[in-house]
């Protein structure tokens, strides 16, 4: 079940060999979890800092740059400065869901980053229902969004958070339809597996013209599933304050923070894996050197997490029922008419293979 | 389920929510107190006199020249054109006549302050709907005004350039040429401003057919400024009662006959092309003369009522003065256009929702000092 | 006056307006006599009103030019509705624009002053009305002609206490609701925030 890379084989064995096979199971995942813990924190903090910098070059300002070289420490000064906060709270709020909707939020974007196959072996979960599981975790992250907006006691916060359940629940089913229309060349839903079809071409290029459409929706999709800019109706500090998060300081604050960030990677990444070929290098150039991957991969994220920050700097937000309008109006439909178009070009062999 | 069930299942009830004194679209310390039904407005009341200095009250006790000072602080994006509006008013009522030097540097001035707030409410328009990076671009060419002001007479926000009788000092060497530079730059940044955000699909979507006032309605809540000209209801003082050196100049007064939000942010982006050609019509032909004539240290008005009406960004300023002869007003009446224009929130945003409200504010263009005065 | 000085594209000269309103509220004392003389100086701002008549005035409303650039009328507070109406309604005038509403506290009376333009004639005119009840001073409200009228009474009730009949919510503005007195009357003191030199 959990396969690592070549030279985490040589940790499994000792662990194996060492002690009883339940223990060593159980300390390898606790060893995985650290590693992703900490690939998880990086993350966040080094996307927080691109934004930033990508904000500041789209707005002609230079943007964080003092804190260690170019600013790369600006983010962990903050990590620790809002750690030492205080963390202050409602006196009415419901003190237990208060508490546990930014847990709910981070770990379920955690729960999301164990499946992505960063590059071959590098994937800590590879389910047979990969896709699947992917969207029901990232449909959990609302509940505590949900959660959080409610137990503030108040108004605004809980208007921010019905939005965003509104929001989620109504993109999920984009999400959810574009990445099947990409399953329907792939006919399995593991991810592993998707990245090995994608060896005869990156399904963007099988799939050609309902895999673009496909892809586009998938990314507007996205864009509102991680509450960003132009969608985010469940923050929209110009008009609810900060929205569900209004209550909410010091670490508490930062995990949903954090957890935007990393939804954002995922979002990227479940892109990168389904349309772009994973870790897979363009026409194979460095098949060779399977580590590399991590690179292809991770520069395919980027390049389309770049795109959700233009999307970001760039547009104005929609109106909550403008929001609703696009979806159950325009991309469903035109989801469901791609679906039936990509089954067609499936049946009849149309896709593009190498 | 028959719909009896359903609505006493799902009853929806109307709620209040505090918008403000400390809120990022209320643009200052506006309070709004809302009345919505989930995310319907169904009335707007505005709360003021957060910051409220009574400088009505104080105008009673101090000099004309002390005066000027104080209508700084009041729309203070528009300070320059505040004080020319009380320096007219004491200038007409001791029929003093100014030099024409002084009268084309105040226009110019005072279109130069136009520009500067439209840049900031165009950012800040942005912001509201959501687009952070106007605000930066805004401020931007915002800055080189400033900096044109920073050069002639040292302040970059409360200029108190007007005294009466002229101007405090004479112009700055490099203020012609900086101010043609600033006209050469800003030509072309100004279609870059339509290109962010008013061809946006969103921006469109967010504000056209939005807070439609009418004209009848307009005129009746005595809007003024951009607001009453995108309603179609022709305003603009400077037309109708040109003061200084604006009975000169051709410029077209920017009217739209929607009424909408859409609206009300063209006519804006048209006046600042309309301030640059005024600027550009008079910028090459400043005369040469005094910049000041003599008053006396202790301006005393004739016995009388004086009012003078001017053109600030945000709409008609009006200054009312009762004089009773002595060295300060029997009674002063400022007449701020943010004030009127506020009034009308209620009437147009009912209907709405928050973020139409939002949107709607931003276009309404509020300066809170001037409401609270 | 400066530079009111000029651009309304109006036949409407003062003085044709002050015959036309004036007309509208005709002084029943005035019948009588057959050749009237429009009486048009008044004493400005004043508080001693002409004792002896020795014009009558043909109409119940005053008329003054001097000391202001617009045409002045005096109205009685019990009129103000009705000649503010018929400004606002009469197609001759149509004073569809309330453009200033101020609260003058006179000394010993306490008035309000209405700046009017009509937006199809551009000719102005200035409405004032008094009263020396200074404990319980009482208007009718405007705001049912012009909507702005709204904001500008509730100010006007906040600073000086001016009370308006039929508004709709009249109440404090800008001042908390339990501040004491009206700061913008002459006989305002506080003791504490007030600098006066």
């Amino acid at each position: 079940m959990i396969r690592a890379l070549s030279i985490t084989r040589s940790i499994h064995d000792w662990l194996y060999s060492s002690m009883s096979e339940n223990m060593a199971y159980f300390i390898e995942m606790v060893l995985i979890a650290i590693v992703y813990l900490a690939i998880f924190a990086v993350a966040g903090l080094f996307l927080v800092l691109i934004e930033r910098r990508v904000a500041a070059w789209f707005q002609l300002r230079i943007g964080p740059n003092r804190v260690g070289f170019q600013g790369l420490l600006q983010t962990m000064a903050d990590a620790l400065k809002l750690l030492s906060k205080e963390l202050t709270g409602t006196e009415k709020a419901d003190k237990f869901l208060y508490n546990l909707a930014p847990y709910f939020v981070i770990i379920t974007a955690l729960m999301a980053l164990a499946v992505i196959p960063f590059t071959q072996d590098f994937q800590a979960f590879d389910i047979n229902i990969g896709i699947l599981f992917l969207i029901a975790i990232s449909s959990i992250g609302v509940i505590g969004i949900l959660l959080g907006g409610w137990s503030s006691n108040n108004k605004f916060a809980l208007i921010g958070a019905m939005r965003s359940g509104v929001q989620t629940i109504s993109y999920e089913l984009s999400i959810g339809l574009s990445l099947l229309t990409m399953i329907l060349i792939t006919g399995s839903l593991q991810l592993s597996e998707i990245v090995e079809v994608q060896k005869s071409g990156w399904l963007i290029v099988q799939g050609h013209i309902p895999a673009i459409i496909a892809f586009m929706i998938y990314m507007i999709a996205g864009t509102a599933e991680t509450n960003r800019a132009p969608f985010d109706m469940a923050e929209a500090e110009s008009e609810l304050g900060a929205g569900f998060h209004t209550e909410y300081s010091g670490m508490k604050f930062a995990y949903f923070f954090l957890a935007e960030f990393i939804n954002m990677f995922i979002i990227a990444a479940i892109a990168t894996t389904v349309f772009f070929g994973a870790w897979l290098s363009p026409f194979g150039i460095t098949e060779s050197i399977p580590i590399l991957g991590v690179f292809w991969f991770l520069a395919k994220a980027m390049v389309l997490v770049f795109l959700m920050m233009w999307f970001r700097w760039t547009f104005p937000r929609l109106r909550v029922d403008q929001l609703l309008t696009l979806e159950w109006k325009y991309l469903l439909p035109l989801n469901l008419m791609n679906i039936v178009i990509m089954a067609l070009i499936v049946w009849l062999n149309l896709t593009i293979q190498f | 389920m028959d719909t009896t069930t359903i609505e006493t299942n799902f009853r929806s009830e109307e709620y209040f929510i505090n918008m403000g004194p400390q809120h990022p679209a209320t643009h200052g310390v506006l309070r709004l107190l809302l009345t919505i039904d989930g995310e319907i407005i169904k009335k707007v009341e505005p709360d003021l006199g957060y910051i409220h200095r009574s400088i009505e009250k104080m105008c009673e006790r101090d000099t004309y020249q002390q005066i000027v000072h104080l209508t700084d602080r009041m729309d203070y994006l528009s300070s320059n054109i505040n004080n020319e509006a009380v320096c007219l008013t004491v200038e007409n009522a001791l029929e003093l006549e100014v030099p024409d030097r002084v009268k084309v540097i105040r226009t110019i001035i005072g279109e130069l302050t136009r520009i500067s707030s439209h840049c900031l409410w165009w950012g800040v328009m942005g912001m509201d709907v959501g687009a952070l990076t106007t605000y930066f671009y805004g401020f931007r060419d915002r800055e080189l005004i400033n900096d044109i002001f920073e050069e002639t007479c040292g302040a970059r926000l409360t200029m108190n350039y007007n005294v009466p009788g002229g101007l405090m000092f004479d112009i700055h060497p490099n203020f012609v040429k900086r101010t043609k530079d600033f006209i050469a730059h800003f030509k072309t940044k100004l279609p870059e401003y339509d290109k962010l955000l008013t061809h946006n699909v969103i921006f469109q979507k967010r504000t056209k057919g939005i807070g439609i006032l009418t004209k009848e309605d307009a005129i009746s809540f005595g809007a003024s400024g951009p607001v009453g000209r995108a309603s179609g209801y022709s305003c603009d003082v400077r037309k109708h009662h040109p003061y200084s050196a604006l009975d000169k100049v051709k410029f077209q007064e920017a009217l739209k006959t929607e009424g909408d939000t859409y609206a009300r942010y063209l006519v804006r982006i048209q006046e600042m092309w309309e301030s640059l050609s005024i600027i550009e019509q008079l910028i090459d032909n400043i005369p040469e003369g005094e910049y000041r004539v003599a008053t006396n240290a202790v301006i005393k008005l004739p016995k009388g009522e004086f009012y003078q009406r001017v053109e600030t960004a945000r709409g008609e300023l009006g200054v009312y003065i009762i004089s009773d002869g002595v060295k300060s007003p029997y009674r002063l009446k400022f007449r701020s256009p943010g004030f009127s224009n506020l009034s009308l929130l209620n009437h147009i945003a009912v209907g709405g929702k928050i973020g139409d409200l939002v949107a709607t504010m931003a276009t309404l263009d509020l300066v809170i000092p001037d409401i609270d005065r | 006056m400066g530079s009111m000085k000029d651009s309304k594209p109006t036949d409407m000269t003062n003085q044709k307006l002050q015959e036309l309103i004036g007309s509208w509220f005709p002084n029943p004392e005035a019948k009588s006599i057959p050749d009237v003389i429009v009486e048009d100086v008044i004493e400005e701002g004043s508080d001693k009103k002409p004792t002896a008549e020795t014009i009558i005035n043909p109409s119940l409303l005053e008329f003054s030019e001097e000391g202001s650039q617009f045409l002045n009328i005096f109205v009685q507070p019990e009129q103000l509705h009705t000649l503010m109406s018929e400004l606002k309604k009469n197609k001759e005038t149509y004073f569809d624009y309330l453009f200033c509403l101020s609260g003058v506290d006179w000394g010993t009376e306490l008035g309000v002053v209405y700046h009017l333009e009509s937006t199809t004639f551009r000719h102005t005119v200035v409405v004032k009305v008094k009263t020396a009840d200074r404990e319980n001073p009482t208007f009718d409200s405007v705001y049912d002609i012009w909507a702005t009228a709204e904001f500008h009474e509730r100010e006007v009730f906040d600073f000086f206490g001016i009370k308006f009949n039929n508004h709709p919510n009249l109440k404090r503005l800008f001042l908390t609701e339990e501040w004491e007195g009206f700061p913008l009357r002459k006989d305002y003191v506080d003791e504490i925030n007030m600098v006066i030199k």
